[in-house]
């Protein structure tokens, strides 16, 4: 319980995620910001697996799963049915990187361009990690998955993480953010934010996996603060297209503190580990300039 | 009941419309696109109280429909060929969390080779995903069965989804004279649709969860009684049609002509009949005794209908618009296999794929071919 915030649970205990489970925090936290007015639409993923083994659920919410990548499209379809019903609930449209970066990007893009009023929720662990830690979109370059393991030639995933919120903004969404595990009130205000705005909203969240990240349990909030204070996962919200850092850092901590805590990185080189700072350094430094300047999305 | 001349397209919109349906996602795919264009230009003009969705894919044209349905309301989509087959990953999740849709599908051959005109292998390939499946002939069937569809699906015993088939630009396009049932009609045959299970803040439920190896067959099994139980629903809502509007198709299931004392019959769905009706009035002036069996209902499938009709046949040849590659025509294997036991001749004939006409010729020569003793082939 954290003072000031409801008591009321919607994802309650007894799923079956593991200890330390970043995205299990994010869920018990996003749906408790939302409240019980608010229907849930999960994608195929772990929360969805662990959280509805028939006949028990974990859901204190009306919750529909269809599959891995409609759950945005599904969200169209329930939105437009309450409105000729003539009522208003809050649309929570749940997935994972997986489900949001990859396979369900078209549906996402489609179901925003369309204007529904929803808010859409990444919880974001860097990877396919219900179906045993596999690359995505959303891993970032270096990381050791096993479809991208670090082999003797190549060192991990060759590629730079997919910048989806910018991509999600760029649609002409009215609110996108993203937010971390480990900084509780700011997750709870930009939920009620993207709830309160009319249209299609988006919200990433990192959520770090303790099996796909390799770190001990007890280090999850640890782990997603340093993903935030490195500038790994920086937090903005881009509303209206302009971006707003949320949370700034007059210094940032060196990326190698976070990148060493965890298993996925251990095979990185010094050499690796300067060109991931030299970037997150860049991206940093752009981030500053879209605030500065105030540049619209589009 | 307004007498008209319409295309089977805009038949269907308007059967649609009478039905009340309050959310329809669309995608576009020929040859299937004047059916939602028609109902695009009633939601616009005011005819019609419902929300478009412009899906960016059938695929979430059919998640949409899910959605929508979940949400308590009763939904309307139309498709084809490729269009069926994006939406074939969730036509089970529909079906399987017991979601009474109804969906029209105009019938269009698979690529590749890409292909747009008529053939059944859209549809018959998605056969087993726990839809009811109508093929109709003409546009007063098509509309017809739309109308009979939602009351069928919704039946609390069935629970289950429905598409109604027309072969694409074979019916889909041609102008036929119709009679449009009056909105106070409809209204008296079908009930306001009430759902079972919805997603209700105030009744919080999950649906769609995962079922693990120790409850998933229970679920498939009450899934199957129900389409075995839809087969009575069948016929009763099709007799209630019948006394309320005045047209019947067989028993709703099956629909035989010329059987009674016939010898020799073909076996069809679609347009298809429609020529082999007439093929069967020539020969029958030839002095050959030949019957015609109309399969308006591929699952569930009429089994003890089909053997009832059969029961006095000495041969049976059954035209497949569709090949299951490496084997034979499907729904020669369905007849087979519920006619096993009976002493009848059954042959096998593919014809009309991708567009190809089926002419009287084709039927006749398979007609002989049959009464002749000799095997099945494709009517190329």
């Amino acid at each position: 319980m954290i003072r000031g915030f409801p008591e009321e649970e919607y994802f309650v205990s007894g799923h079956r995620a593991c200890a330390g489970c970043g995205s299990a925090i994010a869920m018990r936290h996003v749906t408790k910001a939302a409240g019980k007015d608010t229907i849930v639409v999960q994608a195929t993923g772990c929360m969805e697996v662990v959280s509805t083994p028939y006949p028990e659920t974990a859901w204190r919410l009306p919750y529909i799963h269809g599959a891995f990548e409609n759950n945005a499209a599904i969200a169209s379809g329930i939105e437009r049915a309450l409105k000729t019903l003539g009522k208003k609930y809050n649309i929570l449209v749940l997935g994972g990187d997986g489900a949001t970066f990859d396979i369900g990007f078209g549906a996402l893009s489609g179901a925003i361009e369309r204007g529904h009023n929803f808010l859409y929720v990444c919880n974001d662990n860097d990877a396919y990690m219900n179906t045993g830690i596999q690359r995505s979109g959303a891993t970032p370059r270096y990381a050791h998955t096993t479809t991208s393991p670090a082999g003797k030639v190549i060192p991990g995933k060759m590629e730079w993480k997919k910048p989806l919120p910018f991509i999600i903004a760029a649609h002409r969404a009215p609110y996108v953010a993203t937010a971390s595990i480990h900084d509780i009130p700011d997750l709870y205000a930009k939920v009620r934010k993207g709830l309160s705005i009319e249209g299609p909203c988006y919200l990433q969240i990192c959520s770090p996996c303790v099996p796909g990240w390799g770190y001990d349990s007890a280090k999850t909030i640890e782990i997603a603060k340093l993903a935030v204070e490195t500038g790994a996962y920086p937090l903005y919200e881009i509303e209206n297209g302009i971006l707003k850092i949320t949370h700034h850092l007059k210094e940032r901590k060196p990326i190698e503190a976070y990148l060493k805590m965890q298993a996925r990185f251990k095979h990185l080189s010094a050499e690796q580990i300067k060109e991931i700072q030299a970037t997150v350094d860049a991206e940093w430094n752009h981030l500053l300039e879209l605030e500065k300047k105030q540049c619209r999305f589009y | 009941m307004p007498e008209m001349v319409v295309e089977t397209s805009k038949a269907i919109a308007i059967a649609v419309k009478l039905c009340k349906p309050k959310v329809i996602p669309l995608y576009p795919i020929t040859p299937q696109t004047h059916i939602v264009e028609n109902l695009a230009e009633m939601i616009n003009n005011g005819e019609l109280k419902a929300e478009l969705i412009h899906a960016e894919s059938e695929h979430s044209a059919c998640s949409a429909l899910l959605g929508a349905q979940a949400a308590g309301v009763r939904t309307f989509s139309a498709t084809s060929s490729q269009g069926l087959a994006l939406m074939f990953e969730i036509l089970p999740i529909i079906s399987g969390n017991r979601m009474p849709s109804v969906m029209a599908v105009a019938n269009r051959a698979l690529s590749a080779p890409i292909n747009i005109w008529n053939d059944h292998s859209d549809a018959v390939s998605a056969r087993d995903q726990g839809w009811i499946q109508f093929y109709v002939e003409s546009a007063q069937e098509a509309i017809d069965a739309t109308i009979q569809s939602y009351k069928i699906c919704e039946d609390h015993d069935v629970l289950l989804p429905g598409m109604v088939c027309l072969d694409g630009f074979t019916l889909s396009h041609v102008y036929e004279r119709t009679y449009v049932p009056e909105q106070h009609e409809v209204d008296e045959f079908l009930p306001e649709y009430k759902p079972v299970t919805k997603l209700d803040p105030s009744e919080p439920l999950t649906i769609g969860p995962i079922a693990f190896p120790n409850s998933y067959m229970e679920f498939k099994k009450m899934q199957n009684d129900a389409m075995l139980a839809a087969i009575d629903k069948i016929k009763k809502v099709h007799n209630e049609f019948a006394k309320k509007f005045g047209r019947s198709y067989g028993d709703g299931l099956i629909e035989l002509y010329r059987m009674d004392d016939a010898e020799y019959a073909l076996l069809g769905m679609g347009t298809l009949v429609s020529t082999a009706r007439d093929v069967v009035d020539n020969l029958r002036e030839k002095g050959i005794k030949a019957g015609l069996i109309k399969l308006r209902c591929l699952r569930p499938f009429p089994k003890e209908e089909l053997r009832k009709a059969t029961a006095k046949l000495k041969g049976l040849a059954v035209i497949d618009r569709h090949i299951s590659v490496g084997y034979e025509g499907p729904l020669f294997t369905d007849v087979k296999s519920a006619l096993f036991g009976n002493d009848i001749k059954i042959i096998n004939f593919i014809a009309g794929l991708g567009g190809r006409d089926i002419t009287r010729k084709h039927l006749e020569s398979a007609f002989m071919d049959l009464k002749d003793g000799k095997n099945g082939r494709w009517l190329l």
